[in-house]
């Protein structure tokens, strides 16, 4: 390497950049999706869920493209998997000790960041075989851009489903059937197969609008 | 060094194995302490909520601080029950309730929490038992003359999110408030109905709809819980 790369090269920016559109974890490459329906009833645990995903997937690459050229071939899955738990035992703990009603209401999904296939995934085509801060890079995008899913789907739900954003009341308590109104919250949001059919919603509007994806 | 070799490979596991178990251990033994007093913060503010007496939570500057004081101000006495209703000295906060529930009846020590605000006397009894998917429980506070309901506030591990989980709801807990849990002199808890099966009285509230198993094990796990107090309850009444 001649000259020392900038951090915001074009290459770099695409690294980030290129897992919001044609490379997203979620709609592209379907990667994620079981937490993508267990964590999207309510936005704040959504977004609490996304960062820290993005938060792990970052170090995650980082660290083992770090490691990547002592880690013996025949342990690599083994050596990936300590270190991404590690890091998600210590979000686990950290969101415990410091947002304990949001870490309540993740509960199970925390500890189950660990199998999310996006983060083996980036390890795997990328990390392993990259420079230590592009691998950071493209951990905090696919991180980033499977929030961003997360965040979508949580709007809709918690807007159809209990008529609030961030707990605060959209639909006006008036509107509704019990005092004597016309609404009513749709009870299918609250379920994990809405979030299915809203993310096959967005699949379907992503691929629309950039013809690139369909596969001939 | 032959990275494809066994000596290699055993070692590097070992040592990766123990460089990330002794930061977890840092780790863990760093956050510790914040840790446990949200679990006891949390708990005083159930508490406090079967009385209902949390209310500027979301405006106080400081929601631990908040808390802490609250409950130094109202909850003004701890202690345990044994099996034949008498007080035992001991300390109720840290009782673990699960571990109790488990012991033959004989010799379960239970916890109860005087509340007093101005000189009105409310007596909160920890509930728990199982609902749909995990654990749930909570506070029930009765009156000082141990058969009307004050407050009730429950929570949930993991129950349905929209049905089973609503339990956690104010408008579920209020219907609790006034009512009775002896019916003719005999102990009945109140009964937790499937939603519009039946009317409404005294003795009973609607259930969540959808959540009728959930519901359903709140109404078992008040009884079989307050069942456990039923001989202190008749000693107080007749100390009154």
């Amino acid at each position: 390497m001649s000259e020392k790369e900038s951090l915001f090269s074009e290459k770099n920016i695409k690294l980030f950049t290129d897992p919001f559109n044609n490379g997203n974890p979620i709609t592209v490459l379907v990667l994620g999706i079981c937490s993508a329906l267990a964590v999207t009833v309510k936005l704040q645990p959504a977004i609490v869920m996304g960062l820290s995903v993005t938060i792990v997937t970052g170090f995650a690459s980082f660290i083992i493209s770090l490691l990547r050229n002592t880690i013996p071939n025949r342990i690599r899955i083994i050596v990936q998997l300590v270190v991404v738990a590690a890091l998600v035992i210590l979000v686990d703990q950290i969101l415990k000790a410091y947002v304990y009603d949001v870490s309540k209401q993740l509960s199970v999904f925390v500890g189950l960041i660990i199998t999310n296939c996006i983060i083996m995934g980036r390890i795997e085509a990328f990390a392993l075989g990259n420079k230590p801060l592009p691998s950071l890079i493209d951990g905090l995008g696919n991180g980033a851009a499977y929030g961003m899913i997360l965040v979508i789907v949580a709007f809709c739900r918690e807007l159809l489903g209990s008529g609030t954003l961030f707990g605060i009341r959209i639909v006006p308590e008036s509107f509704y059937v019990k005092a004597g109104g016309f609404y009513e919250n749709n009870g299918m949001m609250v379920l994990p197969p809405a979030a299915l059919i809203i993310l096959g919603v967005i699949i379907w509007v992503h691929r629309s609008v950039n013809k690139k994806l369909i596969e001939k | 060094m032959n990275r494809d070799s066994n000596v290699y490979t055993v070692l590097y596991a070992a040592v990766l194995v123990v460089i990330v178990a002794a930061a977890l251990a840092v780790a863990a033994g760093a956050l510790k302490a914040p840790q446990e007093k949200n679990k006891e913060v949390e708990k005083k503010m159930n508490i406090l909520t079967s009385v209902d007496k949390i209310h500027d939570v979301s405006k106080a500057d400081d929601k631990n601080t908040y808390i802490e004081n609250e409950y130094k101000k109202y909850i003004v006495e701890a202690f345990l029950v044994d099996a034949n209703g008498k007080r035992v000295e001991g300390d109720a906060f840290n009782m673990d309730l699960k571990a109790e529930l488990k012991k033959p009846e004989r010799e379960r020590l239970l916890p109860v929490f005087v509340c007093n605000d101005k000189g009105n006397k409310q007596y909160i009894i920890p509930v728990r038992g199982a609902g749909l998917w995990g654990a749930i429980w909570g506070y029930v506070a009765l009156n000082d003359d141990f058969s009307t309901v004050y407050g009730a506030v429950f929570d949930h591990a993991g129950e349905t999110p929209g049905l089973g989980a609503e339990i956690a709801l104010p408008e579920f807990q209020k219907q609790f408030s006034g009512k009775k849990i002896y019916r003719d002199g005999k102990f009945a808890s109140v009964e937790v109905l499937k939603n519009g099966s039946a009317p409404l009285n005294d003795y009973n509230v609607d259930g969540i709809t959808g959540g009728t198993i959930t519901s359903k094990a709140v109404g078992k796990m008040i009884f079989d819980c307050l069942s456990n107090y039923t001989k202190f309850f008749d000693l107080q009444k007749q100390n009154n």
